[in-house]
């Protein structure tokens, strides 16, 4: 919604004069993390990562690579693999409008034209359907379908802006649940393919809760610094300035359709790897999965973590799990849909940002000195 | 809602208790056991799978809540009728909180995929709620998953009997697309092919389908009747478009589809329903005292003020069943589950479970061999119609009386006789 709010305001030129350039305004995403001080350009490879790491990354690593031999079996698989896997696909949209000011509600569709890849050229409970590829054809193969399907998803809706890309990508997302609702040589219909198991690779059982964390957290570790790397490089550089100011970039001879497009194809690449994830997490595919309900999970996640920044999604991804799981504890067993909800409107209610701005707001108040450098980067 | 309050009361009570004896190890004699219960309290089958926890908590009253000395405590938790989240949920109460024995999930897809997760948790003993889906206990069956209740092919034993003495040789079929009608088709068609009647056209239908011109145009004019097999909204609307249409045939039901809302249809086609046949594992008017006395407690202990339906309805049958079932194995063991429950299974697979409609056993797969209803809709002297029982069908099994060999499970295209 903003995203629409952003080019409004940038192409009323008066509002563009306040506003950094494109090329300063890249650089904030970097240091909303690590809060350093303006860097001095292009430092040597070796010296940027030293700079790049502070004391808390390390701590958070640590924390994460150490997680699963404290924690049950049942957190390790239930909670924190599926909120990185689904922070993944969250991240994918927050790449796709954080950054590029689409917000598109067929991620989760993407991701399940991935799952569905995998499903039927590797295995599953469906063997008349199933083509039985190894995993290391099918895998690629999967991934590269799911990214063309995102290619044209995006050079569908593109054109569109703000509230008629959300329903056009709204569009795309029923179609496909009715798509897979309803055919059976390929999809199997409402019953989906089951027994979709991740492959036995160097003799590891990578469904077992702490192999499949390991594998989640290194995707999802992949996917996030991917994120972080690409909005700093020329192209998603160039990816804020068209989400700023379209008309601007243009003139300065961007192709903005273009790079939109090609936008698509790299969230799609990251939704791709959650949705097989997320196959391998469920163990099985039906059209639920890909129902309008997860379309807007997803874009729940997302808004709830924040869209700032990509650690957002998973932060979304984590309080969205624990309240799916843990909700029915704290109510009465009717009631705890209630629950859910309230938490979401809460978070939303006082803090736009999602719970990356609540932390912010946070920081403000409780140490004014290292507020600093965390001027709001984005007018509302 | 005072008795959940209770329940939750005592859950929190017995998690806190969990917390503070892990690790510990415990004697079991006087401890609770945690059964978990798992139904749809969300999305298309609420109301069904609030009534079936109504069932399941009802066994566990008929018996003070205490089997062989030990307090029954039920954990529960709610799915949405996708296979994905009944895993989900199934997983929490496993290994979250621990429960001794699980009991659920309501629908087929979910039955499948918690089938399929059961056997990853070996130690631990499942209890299906009321899914119904032939595969379950068919196809690759988990040894420590345990179906007392019948499904849908079973359902349907009989009905091909009772159309043919009605004088219908040749019968279109018209079912929704999935795996419960496939089951309810194939229960039906067994019966009904091997007694010489012919199916000459089926139309499978997408599940919530507004429009059913294309299918009405597609019946044949030399067919007797036709089987549909429609649940809740659809099936009133294909009966509003069959009668807009001029269609006159007469119609059999499958075993959600001539439910109370079909019943109070208030078109001109309404006498033309009178004689409609169906089949299913209850009947509201068999007239068994046990059924009775089930009936009975289930309207005094959830009266319609209280949330409670009129009459208690398939779910919460089916969920009573299987919690009795698991409680009474409870009792044959004396409460005993140690030893990672092997006595325990052990005793639920030689049990005979006396249910209010007749005696059930397991076959070697686990699944019940039991009763099903023939009913009819009849006209009661105030013009209400209702459900007669026309016959009852004891020991069905899943195989239909079919040699292992020759049974095919149920789908779009099997069986066929055109």
């Amino acid at each position: 919604m903003s995203a629409s709010q952003w080019r409004r305001a940038m192409n009323s030129g008066a509002s563009s004069a306040v506003r950094p350039l494109p090329a300063a305004s890249a650089r904030a995403p970097g240091q909303a993390a690590t809060g350093s001080a303006a860097e001095p350009p292009a430092p040597p490879r070796l010296e940027a990562l030293r700079r790049a790491v502070s004391l808390r990354h390390v701590v958070v690593l640590a924390g994460l690579l150490v997680f699963p031999f404290v924690a049950t079996p049942f957190i390790t698989f239930q909670v924190a693999s599926q909120s990185l896997v689904l922070g993944l696909i969250a991240l994918s949209l927050t790449f796709l409008a954080g950054y590029g000011g689409m917000v598109s509600l067929a991620q989760m569709t993407v991701a399940g034209i991935a799952g569905y890849a995998v499903a039927v050229l590797g295995h599953s409970s469906a063997a008349e359907i199933s083509l039985g590829w190894p995993w290391w054809a099918a895998l690629p193969a999967a991934l590269f379908v799911c990214v063309v399907c995102a290619t044209l998803i995006g050079w569908l809706s593109v054109r569109t802006e703000g509230i008629y890309t959300i329903m056009i990508t709204l569009a795309i997302g029923v179609a496909f649940y009715y798509l897979v609702l309803q055919n059976y040589s390929v999809f199997n219909g409402f019953q989906g393919l089951r027994e979709v198991y991740p492959p036995k690779v160097l003799g590891i059982a990578w469904r077992d809760p702490m192999p499949f964390y390991f594998l989640t957290l290194a995707c999802a570790l992949a996917g996030y610094f991917l994120v972080k790397w690409v909005v700093r490089a020329p192209f998603g550089i160039a990816m804020q300035g068209i989400r700023d100011n379209p008309r601007r970039m243009n003139a300065l001879g961007y192709h903005v359709v273009g790079h939109r497009v090609a936008a698509y194809a790299l969230a799609g690449l990251i939704a791709a790897v959650g949705g097989i994830l997320f196959v391998w997490y469920n163990g099985l595919i039906t059209p639920g999965s890909v129902g309008t309900s997860w379309l807007i999970n997803i874009l729940v996640i997302a808004v709830l973590g924040g869209m700032k920044h990509p650690l957002g999604a998973f932060l979304g991804a984590i309080v969205f799990v624990l309240l799916q799981t843990f909700a029915i504890d704290l109510i009465d067993r009717e009631r705890f849909n209630l629950v859910i909800g309230g938490v979401f409107l809460a978070i939303v209610l006082f803090s736009p940002d999602g719970l990356l701005g609540l932390w912010e707001k946070l920081r403000l108040r409780l140490g004014p000195g290292r507020a600093q450098p965390h001027h709001p980067r984005r007018q509302k | 809602m005072k008795q959940s309050k209770r329940v939750w009361m005592r859950s929190a009570l017995g998690a806190a208790a969990m917390v503070a004896l892990s690790g510990a190890a415990w004697a079991q004699q006087g401890q609770p056991v945690k059964i978990g219960l798992l139904a749809t309290l969300e999305g298309p089958f609420a109301a069904g799978g609030a009534d079936g926890m109504r069932g399941a908590e009802l066994a566990v009253k008929q018996r003070g809540g205490v089997v062989a000395g030990r307090p029954i405590q039920i954990i529960k938790a709610s799915s949405d009728a996708k296979p994905d989240v009944a895993v989900n949920a199934t997983r929490k109460l496993v290994e979250q909180d621990k429960v001794d024995i699980m009991v659920g999930p309501l629908s087929g897809g979910e039955g499948i995929a918690v089938k399929d997760y059961a056997k990853t948790q070996p130690n631990i003993t499942f209890i299906n709620g009321s899914s119904g889906a032939q595969a379950a206990t068919l196809v690759n069956p988990a040894p420590n998953f345990f179906r007392f209740n019948t499904e849908g092919a079973q359902w349907m034993q009989g009905l091909g009997k009772a159309a043919l003495d009605k004088g219908y040789k040749r019968v279109m079929v018209i079912a929704e697309d999935y795996a419960f009608p496939y089951s309810q088709v194939q229960g039906f068609m067994a019966e009904y092919c091997k007694l010489g009647g012919k199916v000459p056209e089926k139309a499978w239908v997408p599940l919530g389908g507004k429009d059913y011109s294309s299918v009405i145009a597609k019946i044949p004019k030399n067919v007797d009747a036709l089987l549909v097999v429609l649940g809740g909204a659809d099936a009133v609307n294909f009966l509003n478009q069959y009668e807009s249409a001029g269609g006159d045939k007469p119609i059999l039901g499958g075993s959600i589809t001539v439910s109370q809302d079909v019943l109070n249809y208030r078109g001109k086609r309404r006498d033309s329903l009178v004689g409609t046949l169906s089949a299913g594992p209850v009947a509201d008017s068999y007239d068994g005292a046990e059924w009775k006395a089930f009936v009975a407690d289930y309207q005094k202990t959830y009266p319609v003020s209280a949330g409670g339906f009129p009459s208690p309805s398939l779910f919460a049958y089916v969920y009573y069943q299987n919690m009795k079932a698991a409680l009474d194995g409870l009792a044959a063991v004396n409460g005993d589950l140690s030893g990672n429950q092997v006595k325990y299974r052990e005793a639920l697979s030689k049990m005979v479970l006396k249910t209010p409609t007749g005696d059930v056993r397991l076959d070697a797969n686990r699944q019940a061999i039991g009763s099903t209803f023939v009913t009819e809709v009849v006209k009661d002297a105030q013009g209400n119609l209702f459900n007669k029982v026309h016959r009852k069908v004891d020991n069905v099994d899943q195989l239909l009386g079919m040699k292992k060999e020759e049974f095919q499970m149920g789908s779009r295209d099997v069986p066929a006789c055109p």
